[in-house]
């Protein structure tokens, strides 16, 4: 029999928290429906947390930069799905035809404003982002008349809810959850299966190797951007569900800051990570706000900061990433 | 001494157009030089940590709001004197930072700003959970509404004051070491400059600068602490007038200050996208602007100005 190093047990110990999360969430649920109700509104808000978190993550591997726009440009995408219903589009027409212009806007963004800077300083970088949101926010407020009057999108899977045993489950979360697993699927298979996923993996990692192997590695990073534009676009569209689905330029703000939690979760280099953290910010903002009545949603977000916070202190590679060694 | 001399002049001027001021403008302008003296105060505090040691933060916001709320506090429940309820703003933001900067310590680059950033959208809703001590949504009010010469003066004096504290803490053993950890951990261990204790102090002097401006910038506001005056926008606008400023010199502040401060007011008037959020675009675009093509900001500008000058 061998014994087990240090080095397997940190192996194993990240499979085995989940395990061990997964497990009680289950037999929690089962056990009583007031818990199963809020574990499946968790799953389904971190499921938008999570999908956000990813395209951090994509362009941070990338470039090794957080897009702080990303939110703002997820709530832009939005209004651009709900002017184009107003024009007359069906919700799947306007839907897709955001997604598409989403992707062209990050990759125009990525082009026109990051890549002078990408090499200058992470500060430079992180101001024009800044720089970004600001201007994004008052276009949002400008074009649509600061978004006070209300707006809402139709509710795409109708306002139907299932009764699972005493559980009531929205068709909406179902389908929500349905079109960030499509999505995620399909950017996985992007990466995982086409030679253009390759090249862009190539030019994430190994920028200078990739591009003596003829990699456009410029091109990649812009193809990068514009597909975390568009995953941030799903998560804008999914984000609202049915009953209060007012948009309002900064809907996106709080979700944001769960979705860095998410991504820090996650170790910010690791896409899975980014979806496992959303999914467990998610359902701990969710059980925390409804079972300790003292915490209203107010704290939700100072909470969520402190999380950060110790994630980041404790273990800054997250639960999947690399460590990366630097000493000083 | 004699290459210094343009320097000393363009401070006088300053100095002599900052005093004749408040005696030929109207209350209303008096009142927005005012303001540019509160973000004076809060962008120098910010360039002090982001531009001098490296360390970003998009969150600065919630220090003034630390520092605002100190004040507004301080004078509703011992209606302590103003002055030196701002005093002890600093003192408490002080603390504040340092105790930000210990953890903050292991967080660098990106980390750090996002920290930072969920700090700034964190702060805010404090008041909202302790409605009782903390004011809730209507805020608090303070005893005694300055009025807006008093405050231009404050704000201007305060500006003086720190500014020539931070040149002081800058040009020595300080602001080196400052200096060294912005441009090379490495080097600055090995030379024997402690890093922790210098980017944790650099956090908690930036913080004070900001507590001075938070409570500056509540008296501004008719003596009126609100949650959501310190939003996650002051904190963006803190970052912008910094880089437009110029960051890592003293030399710009005032433009940023003034960028910041007074471009609300003009937009205001700019038709199509005047309105509240004509001043968002501008920030953005402008930001984004100076990011591309001038990178050291307005003090840069100068620096180059200076350099074709004598050459």
């Amino acid at each position: 029999m061998t014994r087990l190093k240090p080095a397997d047990l940190s192996r194993i110990a990240t499979p085995a928290l989940l395990l061990a999360a997964a497990t009680f969430l289950l037999v929690a649920s089962l056990m009583s429906t007031k818990f199963a109700l809020f574990t499946v509104q968790g799953v389904a808000e971190g499921m938008v947390y999570g999908s956000l978190g990813l395209a951090l993550v994509l362009i941070y591997r990338a470039t090794h930069v957080i897009n702080f726009a990303q939110g703002e440009l997820a709530v832009l995408t939005t209004f651009i799905a709900w002017q184009l219903i107003q024009w007359g589009l069906s919700y799947w027409e306007a839907f897709f035809a955001t997604l598409a212009i989403a992707f062209v806007l990050g990759t125009v963004l990525q082009v026109a404003v990051i890549r002078p800077v990408q090499h200058r300083s992470v500060i430079a970088t992180v101001i024009v982002t800044v720089g970004l949101f600001v201007l994004i926010d008052g276009i949002i407020a400008w074009v649509w008349s600061g978004g006070l009057d209300f707006k809402a999108l139709p509710a795409p899977f109708g306002t139907g809810i299932w009764n699972v045993g005493g559980v009531l489950i929205p068709h909406y979360y179902a389908g929500m959850v349905g079109v960030i697993l499509a999505s995620l699927a399909a950017v996985w298979g992007l990466f995982r299966f086409t030679k253009l996923g390759l090249a862009m993996r190539a030019a994430a990692l190994r920028p200078a190797a990739a591009s003596l192997a003829g990699v456009r590695v410029d091109v990649m990073l812009a193809v990068g951007w514009g597909l975390a534009a568009l995953l941030g676009a799903v998560a804008g569209l999914m984000a609202e569900p049915p009953a209060y689905n007012i948009l309002e330029p900064n809907f996106m703000l709080p979700i944001l800051v769960y979705s860095f939690a998410a991504a820090a979760l996650g170790g910010l280099e690791s896409p899975g990570g980014a979806m496992v953290g959303g999914l467990g910010i998610g359902i701990f903002l969710t059980l925390l706000v409804g079972y300790v009545p003292q915490i209203s949603s107010q704290l939700q977000l100072p909470f969520t900061f402190l999380v950060l916070l110790g994630i980041l202190l404790i273990k800054p590679s997250g639960l999947f990433g690399r460590r990366e060694v630097q000493r000083v | 001494m004699r290459r210094q001399l343009p320097a000393f002049a363009s401070l006088a001027i300053v100095a002599v157009v900052l005093v004749v001021l408040p005696f030929v403008i109207s209350d209303y302008n008096v009142y927005l030089a005012a303001r540019v003296g509160v973000f004076f105060v809060a962008i120098l505090g910010l360039n002090i940590l982001t531009g001098y040691t490296g360390q970003i933060s998009i969150g600065h916001g919630a220090f003034m709001a630390v520092g605002g709320y100190t004040t507004a506090i301080l004078s509703r429940d011992h209606n302590t004197n103003l002055i030196l309820t701002m005093v002890i703003a600093f003192a408490v933001c002080f603390v504040a930072g340092l105790l930000f900067g210990l953890p903050a310590l292991r967080l660098s680059g990106v980390y750090l700003a996002l920290a930072t950033f969920a700090l700034a959208l964190s702060i805010p809703k404090l008041p909202l959970q302790w409605t009782g001590y903390l004011g809730g949504s209507g805020g608090i009010h303070t005893v005694t509404i300055p009025s807006n010469r008093w405050i231009y003066v404050t704000a201007w004096t305060a500006s003086g004051v720190l500014l020539v504290l931070a040149w002081l803490i800058l040009r020595g053993r300080i602001g080196r070491a400052f200096r060294a950890v912005r441009d090379s951990a490495i080097a600055a261990t090995a030379s024997g400059v402690e890093i922790g204790v210098y980017k944790t102090l650099a956090f908690g002097i930036s913080a004070a600068y900001c507590g001075v401006a938070g409570a500056l910038f509540v008296m501004a506001s008719n003596g009126f602490a609100q949650q959501d005056e310190f939003s996650v926008n002051l904190s963006l606008t803190l970052l912008i007038g910094a880089a437009v400023a110029g960051l890592g010199s003293l030399w710009g502040i005032l433009a940023g200050a003034a960028f910041v401060g007074l471009l609300p007011e003009i937009s205001a008037s700019v038709p199509y996208i005047g309105h509240d959020y004509g001043k968002n675009i501008v920030y953005g675009l402008l930001v984004i602007a100076v990011m591309l093509v001038v990178p050291g900001g307005f003090a840069g500008l100068l620096a180059r100005l200076r350099s074709l000058v004598r050459a």
